[in-house]
């Protein structure tokens, strides 16, 4: 009788890495910046100032004319969107049992993120506060010194 | 296939009777009505109420995404659809849209520390309660001074 052993000081095979583990932890990790992110959001929008009635074409220009609340809003687009659709996802494998409609249902989740994703970072680092052919009384205030 | 979210992840656990029970009947079990697995209690409706809140606010995220990108667009045409949220049953709108990510917000941070605090599962129960505390007090600061945004004041 023979017993065979694998040669010594083989490497073992390589370990496929664990996706559902890291959007495990993407989860907590985004949800916590996003608590402070989002708090902060409708506190300036929604709460400081004269909230709701206060947001026009003039109250975006005034905010995105400033690179800081641009990356705060595109940290806010990117983190957001990819914590809703892989909660989507989660949802869509609990309910969606047929293999078919679940594959769809999660392309359909994965393309439109990638869109938006894609559509909304290109408006803030485009956006153009003062654009030319517009009347003034839209603009921020600070358009009439250019 | 995928694995869902209330699979068991240990093997063989599903066998006898719940971890629960077998130490000696120290919380009360609601009874199980036939083909569910619910529990029912805070544990349960606190992960109904994240998954609702969740849904509600993935879609608001994909319009305001959308709604937002009309800047570029034109600012006439951004200035109209923003007019839209400010009648007043938009502004209810937004009133459950904050209260729903205030929940959302505040139960996460409860997950999060039900999976990292070591006595975090012990005091899961208390901590819902304590999400339920500090929402309560977020929308008593929020909502009379977004009413009066709203229907002016």
């Amino acid at each position: 009788m023979t017993a065979t052993l694998d040669a010594p000081r083989s490497k073992p095979a390589p370990r496929r890495t664990n996706w559902e583990k890291w959007g495990w932890i993407y989860m907590r990790a985004s949800g916590v910046v996003l608590v402070v992110l989002i708090f902060g959001h409708l506190f300036v929008n929604l709460y400081a100032g004269e909230g709701v009635k206060a947001i026009d074409f003039g109250f975006v220009a005034g905010k995105w004319a400033s690179p800081f609340w641009q990356w705060y809003d595109a940290a806010l687009l990117w983190l957001a969107l990819i914590h809703g659709s892989n909660g989507m996802r989660t949802i869509v494998n609990d309910y969606s049992t047929g293999p078919r409609l679940n594959t769809w249902l999660k392309r359909a989740i994965f393309v439109s993120t990638v869109l938006l994703i894609l559509l909304g970072t290109l408006v803030i680092f485009t956006f153009d506060p003062c654009p030319t052919g517009t009347a003034a009384d839209l603009l921020p205030s600070f358009c009439a010194a250019r | 296939m995928s694995l869902k979210s209330t699979d068991s992840l240990t093997p063989g656990a599903s066998g006898g009777l719940p971890p629960t029970q077998k130490a000696g009947k120290r919380f009360s079990m609601p009874k199980r009505p036939a083909g569910t697995v619910y529990r029912g209690r805070e544990g349960m409706w606190s992960w109904v109420l994240h998954r609702i809140t969740g849904v509600a606010i993935y879609f608001f995220l994909l319009v305001h995404i959308l709604d937002t990108a009309l800047v570029r667009v034109s600012p006439e045409g951004y200035n109209a659809v923003m007019s839209t949220y400010k009648n007043p049953i938009m502004g209810l709108g937004e009133l459950a849209l904050v209260a729903a990510i205030g929940f959302h917000a505040l139960n996460g941070l409860r997950i999060i520390l039900i999976d990292f605090w070591s006595v975090g599962t012990r005091n899961q129960r208390l901590m819902f309660w304590i999400v339920i505390a500090l929402w309560a007090v977020l929308m008593l600061g929020f909502a009379p001074r977004h009413l009066m945004h709203i229907f002016g004041g």
